[in-house]
């Protein structure tokens, strides 16, 4: 490529935004900025925010497909109904039961497989092929597999520990198959994230600080967690968000049986089994409110940076 | 290469509790598929009588071929899509200077973190109406919107490396911003497109809320939806080896791209981030 062609006017010259008169150069590049990125912003508003309306505007709707003829406008009715079904309450707490715990513990496990990823000494392709396994694998089959290991009809779980009854028969047991499951499924991509939390750690500030006599904890502990924070934060913010909604797991496991029905899992059964779009709708603008309100406690009280950084996706 | 025995040695425990880890469940479900009915249920990790039946049953079912054909076309078609408008878009990010990039951003974003569950029933709704419901389309609208945010963060960010000199090389020599998108970085972010239609491949094909709301017959619906409504010998046996020979072979097609692609998923997952 020669670069003694003829330069267009005003090529050389790198638009600013604030500029009052906008070049030539700066206005086609707005108007092919559009054209690019127009398809996509349309689609992403389109499918989501149509449906969106519709959900808010069907949760003040009493609307049940099994009585079309019924529908009319009942204002915040549904809201109270769910809010005051102890259903509702319940499945709150399981969901968050359920997430918090396999969130805490998938973070752990994930700082570890990270730190493992990060200092492998060998077959280091090897070790990253075998980890991204259980996120690559398809989630009704990772829940297939963890339900027939742990059910006393088919598994091998049940003998292993020498159990006698069948622990997918009770809460707790169906508690503890389904949080192995998540953790099992989703802490890999947790030490994705990670990963590229520790890259940023440079290797001469945790080699002075072993001159000065730190032990590995110290460094672990004072260095790398501190320097890591910001990806540690997005880490667990698009994991806790991921963990909320819950869906295929339990599905796959007992659609939401022996107590541990999730909110993800209500709302599909009151929305597609019942055809009861109200409350429904209601349940989903509700679940999308406490999804908010975990991003914003992530991102406002804690400080995740989850703007373009969300390129750690 | 300078470690010592011991550091081999702690790490080859930590290699092998991690495989282990990673790899029982996968084991189980393949020699699961592997038993015969009459062993189905003994418990064993190992099988004690092999078969190969489980999958012959499966392949002559029509409801499990059919299923396969739909997850093929409809992951292929939604990933083209989705990389299709991403690297626009991701360009545009990358590259351009324009109003609205942080809305974009900010869009894609609440997108990612968006309960799909939400939109399952005002989908489910429309769709009944305008007559996409348990068809192709109807599946791949919604995977490819779910799937753009990320690929416009992965693919953006890959943009991002490429060296912007050439770009402007190929301007000064007359190129339109178009031309230069064309013929000079294209074939630079090629290895980025590849990443994010890997990545994004994996998302489309593992997913089940959209497939178990959106498709009711063999017209539409995909392996993991197929597999969660296979008839069982009565209504309350499951067909244990059917449900597990078809998930092992759903499981084949991500396996290859593991194993082939780990370098790229890893790299493209943490955004460049980390050298490999």
């Amino acid at each position: 490529m020669s670069s003694g062609a003829v330069a267009a006017p005003g090529a050389a010259t790198s638009p600013k935004r604030e500029r009052p008169h906008l070049t030539d150069r700066a206005r086609s590049e707005r108007k092919l900025a559009l054209i690019l990125v127009g398809p996509a912003a349309i689609v992403m508003i389109a499918v989501i925010a149509y449906p969106l309306i519709d959900t808010v505007i069907l949760s003040l709707q009493r609307a049940d497909l099994r009585f079309p003829a019924a529908n009319k406008f009942v204002g915040l009715s549904n809201y109270g109904h769910v809010l005051s079904s102890s259903i509702f309450w319940h499945d709150l707490k399981s969901t968050l039961i359920i997430s918090v715990i396999s969130v805490s513990i998938q973070f752990v496990l994930g700082m570890l497989l990270a730190l493992a990823m990060h200092r492998a000494i060998f077959a280091r392709g090897t070790l990253r092929a075998i980890a991204l396994v259980p996120y690559a694998i398809v989630a009704v089959v990772a829940a297939y597999s963890w339900q027939y290991a742990w059910s006393l009809d088919s598994g091998w779980i049940p003998k292993l520990l020498g159990l006698t009854g069948d622990p997918l028969s009770h809460t707790f047991g169906t508690y503890v198959a389904v949080i192995i499951t998540e953790i099992w499924k989703n802490t890999p991509f947790m030490a994705l994230l990670l990963l590229a939390g520790l890259a940023l750690v440079p290797d001469e500030l945790l080699e002075a600080a072993k001159v000065d006599g730190a032990n590995a904890w110290q460094r672990f502990y004072r260095i790398t967690i501190p320097l890591m924070k910001p990806a540690i934060l997005v880490a667990l913010l698009f994991r806790s968000l991921d963990a909320f909604r819950i869906f295929d797991t339990i599905y796959i496991f007992n659609q939401g049986a022996n107590g541990t029905e999730t909110l993800s899992m209500l709302n599909y059964s009151t929305l597609l089994d019942r055809l009861n779009l109200g409350l429904g709708s209601a349940l989903s603008v509700i679940l999308l409110v406490l999804v908010g309100i975990i991003a914003f406690i992530f991102i406002r009280v804690f400080g995740a940076a989850a703007g373009p950084a969300g390129s750690n996706v | 290469m300078r470690h010592t025995p011991r550091q081999r040695l702690g790490w080859s425990g930590a290699f092998l509790i991690i495989a282990v880890c990673s790899l029982v469940p996968v084991l189980w479900i393949i020699f699961l598929s592997l038993k015969t009915p009459a062993t189905a249920t003994d418990g064993s990790f190992i099988p004690h009588a092999w078969t190969l039946s489980n999958y012959s049953d499966i392949f002559n079912e029509g409801i499990f071929t059919s299923a396969l054909r739909n997850s093929i076309g409809i992951a292929l078609i939604a990933t083209a899509l989705a990389v299709v408008f991403a690297s626009a878009a991701a360009y545009a990010i990358a590259r351009l200077n324009f109003p609205g990039k942080q809305l974009i951003l900010s869009v894609s974003l609440a997108v990612v973190v968006f309960p799909q569950v939400s939109l399952v029933g005002p989908l489910y709704n429309l769709w009944r109406t305008i007559g996409l419901y348990d068809t192709w389309p109807g599946l791949i609208i919604p995977y490819m919107t779910f799937a753009l945010p990320l690929s416009i963060f992965v693919l953006s960010s890959f943009f991002r490396e490429i060296p912007w000199e050439l770009e402007q090389a190929a301007q000064i020599d007359g190129a339109t911003p178009f031309q230069a998108f064309r013929k000079v970085i294209a074939p630079l972010a090629t290895p980025g497109i590849v990443t994010t239609f890997i990545i994004v491949f994996i998302i489309c094909w593992n997913d089940f809320i959209f497939a178990i709301s959106l498709t009711s017959t063999t017209r539409a619906e995909t392996v993991p939806a197929a597999i969660a409504q296979f008839p069982g010998a009565s209504q309350f046996t499951q067909p244990i080896g059917d449900i597990a020979a078809a998930a092992v072979v759903v499981t084949i097609p991500v396996m290859i791209l593991v194993l082939l692609f780990q370098r790229r998923i890893v790299s493209g997952l943490t955004a460049g981030a980390v050298k490999g």
